[in-house]
């Protein structure tokens, strides 16, 4: 019985991943690449790991140290691969409306000498 | 204080990893497990980690419990939407990067922040910049700051200020 409801929970966690490559298949760029890369594949993970844990209980608790270790760092990997992403946003042919984080990148560049998260930077004219 | 917290707390994570890595269960294991554990978290760097931040009281702790089911909530929501969206015959996408601001101020809580942002609809967390964040929005709702912090920022700031400022 638990053999049956671990395979089933693994199911639906491989479910999961198979949304990811649709979606890394059918996003336009980068960007929104990530959005169903890093959430669908955490949750698959998730689901398919206490799907051998409930098939086996001997390994309940080290399923339970991959899980802790893969929501601790599968958003991190895929913050620097957003970071490297949007650094390159002009050569992927990222379409971006607004793009915060490009303005403030174009006012420190021309010369605004206040740090990015102040609006109003005085002038000294 | 704030020291002997972050090597208490790092020789507690240290051992529970290592109890649930051993399990099953013997005496010579665990003990061997505590010496190692107590060793590392007395080395010099350990002082500066970021557990030292996690506030200890019971209404902390309390938060941090409920935090991890609005967390589980969050990322199950944020899975149905990726369904949603990817199968969606027209792909309803429209995609931009907004600003949203954090009163967090310690290290431990805008990491998790930026992380619990980064798994829920729709949001991931591109860069950091002094109280700032900025974030790529799959389809951007409001492109006002203030909004913007209010819908993504709001429900996980109330928790993590609680546990750790």
């Amino acid at each position: 019985m638990a053999g049956i409801i671990g395979a089933f929970v693994s199911l639906i966690g491989a479910l999961f991943f198979l949304l990811a490559a649709i979606g890394l298949l059918r996003m336009p760029d980068a960007l929104n690449r990530m959005q169903a890369g890093t959430k669908a594949t955490t949750l698959g993970s998730i689901l398919f790991l206490f799907g051998i844990g409930i098939m086996q209980p001997d390994y309940l608790g080290r399923v339970f140290i991959l899980v802790v270790f893969i929501v601790l760092t599968n958003p991190v990997s895929s913050n620097a691969l957003a970071r490297a992403a949007h650094a390159n946003r002009k050569r992927i042919g990222a379409v971006l409306s607004p793009d915060a984080l490009a303005d403030d990148e174009a006012r420190i560049a021309a010369g605004d000498r206040g740090t990015a998260g102040t609006k109003e930077a005085t002038h000294g004219a | 204080m704030i020291m002997i917290k972050a090597r208490a707390l790092g020789f507690l994570g240290l051992w529970t990893v290592w109890l649930l890595l051993t399990a099953p269960w013997n005496t010579q294991e665990a003990v061997a497990g505590a010496l190692v554990a107590l060793l590392i978290s007395l080395l010099p760097f350990s002082a500066a980690s970021p557990l030292g931040d996690l506030k200890l009281s019971p209404k902390a702790l309390a938060w941090l419990v409920a935090y991890v089911f609005v967390f589980i909530k969050a990322l199950v929501q944020s899975n149905l939407d990726v369904a949603f969206r990817v199968l969606h015959p027209k792909l309803p996408i429209d995609p931009g990067i907004v600003k949203v601001k954090t009163r967090l101020k310690t290290p431990l809580g805008r990491l998790l922040l930026a992380n619990s942002i980064t798994l829920t609809p729709g949001t991931i967390t591109v860069e950091m910049r002094g109280d700032d964040l900025y974030i790529h929005w799959i389809k951007v709702a409001d492109p006002d700051p203030e909004a913007a912090t209010a819908a993504i920022v709001g429900n996980f700031e109330k928790y993590l200020e609680v546990i750790c400022g």
